[in-house]
């Protein structure tokens, strides 16, 4: 038996991953693009920065899979693919799927000598829908086999963006979306609390050795932890939150803001999870040390038209929310377990 | 017929085996002579048996390949398809509701020209629970680019999957192929089948080359883009294109598999079964053959001149042969296992596409339908007796319902 780098045994070989070191600061970033023109994403998009930053991270020797969403359709249209690397679309929930098969296919073959034997990347990607709602099921499989290397990453722009800016479970409580309309009777229609996924996948999935959260914002964050997730070996999980003007409804300009807004508000804290270890990142890491000031959640929540309809107790049962999870979680801003119960009182 | 297109068949070592296997296991084994390089599994009943089998293989290793056991249906099936995207060969199945839960992905699968072969142990699609046998899983596919073929005996599960392979990862097809066995009757009855050697497989068998259509960063594709209303239509017609050509490669793989193994399926689409002077045949698919050779064979004895023709290839479907065929006989009794609510003649579908392809025919035997066999009741000699009757009287003029329900319970 071989002992696999990811911890593994495999009786017959051993793919190895790329190495691939992180960039040491910005001057260093390669000039080529491997997602280019050709795309209609819309102004402002940062899940296309997401592409952009991913595959520029990843280099030539990737293969990506990306399951149905924005990037898909507004990323390839026929005879136009903003793709310079090898692309294939796979099914809406069929992100872990796509990936394990591919790096599973490529592991047989080179194995065998049916082709030459080289580190490939495979990166599956999937949006809020595609990943935290109908393809759980097959990223969580996905992530129980050490012996695949790949990388799974979620661009979240929190809705089903694609196909006019329905809920899923990654939108957060209260937004308007055109599946949550605030009413006349009803003001909040959508009363769920956003799903954790980063958080659960690592807590799930204990022989996973790298989950991360990212957010383009933090664009060199982003880059390098894309390259740590490809070389670390077995599965990976990146989790990356992408504002999207026409779902959050903003001037385009704002984009970039929001998203440091959001982890400047703790409502999106940037973390990574490597071997079980968890570590704070960034802003997020100098606000749980004390060293930054966390700001009120009313800056990022009022910039955005999905959150207008909101009243001051709107905004402070949000609030609440997230100083829960920064003082009461017992892993802060990660996992949501707690010492004892708390009732939950959302505004009527 | 086609004829062979290999020049000639090497000098091969190593002799056949025989074993007293299942048809699941015999499907277990061509995956082993084929080389297969991506399997996954995941369990239902019964055709998960050939799973069984595989990880044995595997865990033995007798055999060398990637063995994913998935999460559910969806993700065997979108596993293996990207895995053959990639260059690898690949082996799934599923039976009834299983299949059905991967129907997304059997969907997608033919457009994107993904050669999977896959097994279907064909079986009833509950609610209400059944394990039995019925043809509505895999022949929920009929319209969607897969090519289906049934088969009734280990022997030819195990040489099927290899033809399998062969037709689907031909240049000229790159369509999957699934191969359905009947639940329990086939998929976990044992024979002895003839193993071939290996290296009679190797010669038979060309490794899948995905040429222009791999996936790989010395190939950088973009694979099933946004085509819309600008190129679907034409992306259409060459499915339906590569669709037809698999007509004449099928006809090449049955005729080298001849000049390689030294056994014939005569004409590989349909077999025919006493034939030759009879007035009446019955038509089906699948084990349902066992019932129907023997009721054959005791209605001749009574002086009554009854042949089967039991149709292999339901897509491509040999209609023009099939018409040609069964319009020598003055009627023809077609037993489905399975149905099609609220169809043409409330029929099964095997029927309907038979009534459709013998329309344009000069001269037309009333078809008649039977359902039977449905969640793996049996369909017993007593039963083919009737269907017989039915079918001759038929033949002398004297009306009959277009359908017929057979071991029902009244």
């Amino acid at each position: 038996m071989t002992t696999l780098a990811n911890g593994g045994t495999s009786g017959l070989v051993n793919i190895q991953p790329p190495r691939l070191d992180p960039f040491k600061g910005v001057k260093k970033v390669p000039l080529e693009e491997f997602f280019t023109s050709g795309h209609r994403t819309c102004q402002g998009c940062e899940s296309a920065l997401v592409m952009k930053m991913m595959v520029k991270a990843a280099g030539p020797r990737t293969v990506v899979l990306g399951s149905t969403g924005c990037m898909y359709v507004a990323n390839t249209t026929y005879y136009s693919t903003s793709w310079v690397v090898p692309w294939m679309h796979t099914q809406l929930g069929s992100s872990g799927s796509a990936a394990l098969g591919a790096a599973a296919g490529l592991k047989a073959i080179m194995r065998k000598g049916k082709i030459k034997d080289e580190p490939i990347n495979v990166i599956a990607f999937c949006g809020d829908g595609g990943g935290a709602d109908m393809g759980l099921s097959a990223i969580s499989a996905t992530l129980t086999h050490p012996d695949y290397n790949l990388l799974i990453l979620m661009y979240d722009n929190e809705s089903y963006a694609n196909t006019d800016i329905q809920l899923s479970g990654s939108t957060p409580y209260g937004a308007h979306t055109t599946f949550s309309p605030p009413g006349k009777v009803r003001r909040i229609m959508h009363h769920r609390w956003k799903k954790n996924m980063a958080g659960m996948l690592a807590a799930g999935h204990p022989t996973c050795r790298y989950i991360a959260t990212v957010d383009m914002s933090y664009g060199m964050h982003a880059m390098n932890t894309v390259r740590k997730a490809l070389s670390i070996g077995g599965p990976t999980f990146i989790h990356s939150l992408d504002p999207c003007p026409k779902g959050w409804d903003y001037d385009p300009i704002l984009s970039h803001e929001l998203g440091e807004l959001a982890v400047k508000c703790g409502v999106w804290p940037l973390y990574e999870v490597e071997d079980g270890v968890v570590r704070l990142m960034g802003k997020t890491k100098e606000i749980a040390s004390g060293r930054a000031k966390r700001l009120p959640v009313r800056e990022y929540l009022l910039k955005q038209g999905r959150f207008a309809h909101f009243t001051d107790e709107d905004i402070d049962y949000f609030q609440g929310k997230i100083d829960e999870m920064w003082e009461r979680w017992l892993v802060p801003g990660v996992i949501p377990l707690r010492k004892e119960i708390e009732a939950d009182r959302p505004p009527a | 017929m086609a004829h062979a297109t290999a020049t000639k068949v090497e000098e091969t070592k190593g002799a056949d085996k025989t074993a007293l296997i299942t048809g699941s296991e015999a499907i277990a084994v061509a995956c082993k002579l084929a080389d297969v390089d991506v399997i996954t599994a995941y369990p239902i009943r019964p055709y998960d048996t050939v799973m069984q089998y595989v990880a044995k293989l595997v865990a033995n290793g007798e055999m060398d390949c990637e063995y994913i056991v998935a999460e559910a249906e969806h993700s065997q099936f979108e596993i293996v398809k990207h895995a053959s995207a990639v260059g690898a060969r690949v082996f799934t199945g599923s039976s009834g509701v299983g299949w059905m839960h991967a129907f997304e992905a059997l969907t997608v699968t033919p457009a994107l020209r993904i050669p999977m072969v896959a097994m279907v142990g064909n079986r009833a699609l509950d609610d209400p629970g059944a394990f039995g046998v019925e043809h509505n899983d895999a022949l929920a596919v009929r319209d969607l680019g897969w090519q289906l073929v049934w088969v009734d005996s280990a022997q030819e599960a195990l040489d099927t999957a290899l033809i399998a392979y062969r037709v689907a990862e031909d240049k000229r097809v790159f369509l999957p192929c699934a191969i359905s066995c009947d639940g329990a009757f086939l998929t976990h009855s044992q024979a002895l089948v003839r193993i071939p050697a290996q290296e009679k497989v190797r010669a038979f068998l060309p490794p899948y080359d995905r040429a222009k259509l791999l996936l790989h960063p010395d190939n950088p594709i973009t694979v099933a883009p946004q085509a819309n209303e600008d190129w679907v239509m034409e992306i259409r017609r060459q499915n339906h294109e590569a669709m037809e050509r698999a007509v004449k490669v099928i006809g090449e793989a049955y005729a080298d598999f001849e000049r390689t193994f030294g056994r014939s399926y005569g004409n590989p689409f349909f077999e025919e079964y006493e034939t030759a002077d009879a007035d009446v045949v019955l038509v089906g698919m699948g084990t349902v053959s066992t019932p129907i050779k023997v009721g054959i064979r005791e209605l001749r004895k009574e002086g009554k001149k009854v042949g089967f023709v039991r149709v292999r290839w339901f897509r491509p479907f040999a209609a023009d042969e099939l018409a040609a065929t069964l319009s020598r006989f003055r009627a023809v009794g077609v037993v489905d296992r399975d149905f099609s609510f609220g169809s043409p003649y409330r029929s099964g579908v095997l029927a309907t596409e038979i009534r459709a392809a013998m329309y344009p025919s000069a001269k037309r035997p009333p078809v008649l339908g039977f359902i039977g066999g449905l969640g793996g009741r049996e369909v017993t000699v007593p039963d083919v007796r009737r269907m017989t009757e039915s079918t001759l009287l038929a033949a002398e003029g004297k009306a009959q319902p277009p359908t017929q329900w057979i071991g029902l319970r009244e």
